[in-house]
Formats: C-alpha cells, structure tokens, sequence
C-alpha cells in the first residue's frame, strides 16, 4: 500500500504548489482619492402658485335646493369647472378636489388642498338666499405658525392670510359692481384647510338701484363672478410672488 | 253586628284615603306650578306667562340681505325662571322669523323644544371674571332644521341670532351648543357646523358689516 500512500502525498505536494504560485497581476492604475461626481447646478425653482377649487357637496349631499329643482351640488360643480378654464387660461395652476358628481368626506378634501400646499384655496357654495356673493373665513382665531397643527384647527395659522385674500376677493367683486357680505362661518373643511382659504358662496342677484335681478343660474352673472375672482386672484398672485 | 275593632279599621282607613287624596292633589298642583314656570308648553306658555313681570329684551333679528342683525326691542312677559326665559326668548326670536316681511323667513311653529343650563367649561372670561359663567344647550326642533334655508350665509346667521340674543339678555350665557331633537348633530341645514360648541360672547363681538359676524371655537 506504499504506493498509494506516495500518490497521496504527491497529490498534496502538487495542492501546496499550486496555491503558492503566484497568479500573474495586471497592471492596476495607481490609486485615485475618489471625488464626488459633480452636481449640476439646480436652478432656483420659486414655490408653485396653486389655487385649490372645492366644489362643496357631491353625490349623496346634494346641498342646497337652489329652485326649479336644482341642487346646490350641480351649481358648485358647474362654477368649479369654469372657474379652473379661466383659470388655466390665466396662466394658473389649479388642483380640484372633485371633478365629477360623488361623495367626499370632508377630511378628503382637506387633504387634497393640503397636500397640493395651494398659494390660495377657494371652497365654492350656492344658495338660494340673500344677495350677491358672501364672503366667509373661518371663524377660528388667528394665532402663530407652529411645528404642528392640529387637524380640527389647522386653519388658525392661516387665518390672516385668509382674510387678505377674501379682502382682494372683495374688492374685486366690488368692483365689477356684485353685492358682497363679508363673515366668519364654522363650515367643513375650512378649518383644517392649511392654506389661504375663502369660502365663496352665490346668491342670486336681487333687483335695487344698480343691480339687475339674476338667479344663481345665470351664466351671464356666474362670468361676472368667475372673472371677478380670476381677477383677484391674479392680483394674489402677484402680490404672493414678492 | 259590626264590632267596634271593624268600625275603628274602618273609620282609619276612611281617614288615610282623605289624606292621601289630599297629598296627591298638592303634589299635582305643585308639578303643574313648575311646569308653568318652565313654560313647558309655548308658544302657549307665551300666553300663559302674562302674569310674569314684563321685561324690555333685545332681539337680534337676522337681515338675509346683507348679512346683517337687526336689534329689536320688545316689552314681554318673562318667567322667572331662567330655562324658561332662555325659551321665551328664543320663541319671541322665531315669532319675528315668522313675522310677515320677515328678513329672514322661516315658517317654523315652534322651534326650540328646550334650553338647558351647564356650568360652563374653561369658564375663566378673558377678563378674568369667569365666575358663574354657563353654557346653554339650546335643543332645537326637528322642524326647525327642516324649515331653514340651506345656505352658509342663512344657517349662520339662525345661530348668531339665537346666540347673541341669549348673551345680550342672559349674559352669564358665554357658550351655546346646540342639538336637534335632542342629539347632536353635524350641521343645521347642510352648512353650519353644530358639533362645535360656540363663544356666544365672540360672536357677539366679531367685527363685520353684521358686527356679529361669527364665532370662536
């Protein structure tokens, strides 16, 4: 068994051989200290001006009966639409919380207007009383910007913003001679809204002195509405931009 | 032949009956006082509490037009109870919604079934002098809800009008939080949120073309 023993031992020298050869390198190039890749230079992207439409109620909320069985929901939805066309027109981005007849929480909506952090948010209502287009802020008290807000009072950081925006609102209104009543209202989802807000409500037009009877329907009177708001928020615009 | 044990059970029987009798009478005599006090019954109790002292109120009538309220001065007769009071006021308030030419219509008989007391919670008033502050709970009427016009501008001006009437005459009454039948419920007519509890006391004070343009939470 002698002979085994020697192919073993042979087989094992030839192992040994093997492993301590050297294995023939490449040249490597000299080591380089690595650098980071250079970056190209971001150019300055000033904040988005986004205007958020809410077109309030929705499927099973018909909100509202204006008359002659037209429902609040239908009128909204109709203004919202119109007012995104001038809108776009105008050069504005426009983020819209719903743009079909369904329901929505009003917990979605806010979060909508929150996460598209609008330049200014408009929640868009109809009603079949008073005069003119009414004005509402949220009825929150104004305080200061914190870390966190709470989701029942977010608007309280905002509300001053909101009532320079409802200021340009108004005067643009009044200045394509409609009716405007100014107030504070606890309506959702105002206060949660984290953004300028305005709810603007339209009322028909009562006939007086310098005003011409029209119902909320009236395509003519929406227009005047529309351009007036486009106007103003153009006006925002601009004044957000400095 | 009757024993004379029998005639005395008799007789003391006889006497209770009449005793109790009389008892029952005064106690439904008494019950019936309290609910005349309470004006558990209006607008009958309107009626009903002319034998009160009258008293000079102020009502806060809402003008739909330009979101305005309007202040009326009315001599009527008030309980002296404070609940009931809170009632008769609120009555007046919906008789001037009624009124013919209202400038608010609402054509609603009755609208509010009661009003309750609470102790006010965080009742401290900025001015420090928050002692024996309360908070109404204003039950409205089912009907009520049905009759109002379904509107942020309208809706809101129904609340402000009952709040800050309550506050002008009942001015311990710094917050109003309102029910419909009994149960809370999300808004009026659609618009105005009744979940919240209101600083009637702030909306009496927010500025505005109404000068009660709303109301703090």
């Amino acid at each position: 068994m002698r002979w085994i023993e020697a192919v073993a031992l042979g087989v094992a020298w030839l192992a040994g051989w093997a492993q301590q050869t050297p294995q023939p390198q490449l040249p490597r190039a000299p080591a380089v200290p690595s650098i980071p890749a250079p970056v190209a230079p971001v150019p300055f992207q000033p904040p988005r001006f986004v205007v958020v439409l809410d077109a309030a109620h929705g499927g099973s909320d018909t909100g509202a009966r204006i008359g002659g069985g037209i429902l609040e929901k239908d009128i909204t939805l109709g203004l919202s639409a119109r007012l995104r066309s001038t809108l776009h027109a105008h050069g504005i981005e426009v983020v819209t919380t719903r743009q079909a007849d369904m329901d929505l929480l009003p917990v979605s909506r806010a979060e909508t207007a929150n996460r598209a952090q609008g330049a200014a948010c408009l929640v868009i209502h109809a009603t079949a009383t008073g005069s003119g287009v009414h004005l509402f802020t949220s009825s929150l008290s104004a305080t200061g910007n914190a870390r966190f807000l709470a989701w029942q009072t977010a608007q309280s950081a905002y509300v001053t913003q909101s009532l320079k925006l409802e200021s340009e609102i108004d005067s643009a209104l009044a200045h394509a001679e409609i009716p405007v009543s100014l107030g504070r209202a606890s309506v959702e989802p105002m206060d949660s809204m984290t953004c300028p807000e305005v709810a603007v409500e339209m009322a028909p037009l009562v006939g007086g002195h310098v005003t011409e009877a029209r119902p909320v329907t009236d395509a003519g009177y929406q227009k005047s509405v529309v351009d007036a708001v486009t106007a103003a928020l153009e006006q925002w615009r601009s004044d957000w931009k400095q | 032949m009757i024993s004379t044990l029998q005639k005395s059970i008799f007789f003391a029987m006889l006497v209770a009956s009449v005793v109790m009798a009389a008892f029952l009478i005064r106690l439904r005599n008494r019950a019936e006082d309290r609910l005349q006090a309470q004006g558990a019954a209006a607008p009958a109790a309107l009626g009903e509490s002319a034998g009160n002292p009258t008293r000079v109120v102020t009502l806060y009538v809402p003008n739909d037009l330009d979101d305005s309220l309007t202040t009326v001065e009315r001599n009527i007769p008030l309980p002296v109870d404070e609940n009931a009071q809170a009632r008769v006021l609120l009555e007046n308030l919906m008789e001037a919604y009624r009124a013919p030419g209202s400038t608010h219509p609402m054509n609603v008989a009755t609208g509010v079934n009661d009003v309750y007391f609470l102790a006010a919670p965080q009742g401290k008033g900025q001015d420090g002098t928050g002692d024996g502050e309360q908070m109404a709970v204003v039950d409205l009427n089912g009907a009520l809800a049905v009759a109002q016009p379904s509107g942020i501008e309208p809706e809101t001006l129904t609340l402000l009008s009952m709040m800050v009437t309550l506050h002008a005459n009942l001015p311990r009454v710094t917050q109003v939080h309102f029910l419909v039948d009994g149960q809370p419920r999300e808004t009026l007519a659609g618009h105005a949120d009744l979940t919240r509890t209101y600083l009637a006391a702030d909306a009496e004070r927010q500025p505005g073309p109404s000068g009660a343009g709303g109301a703090g939470r």
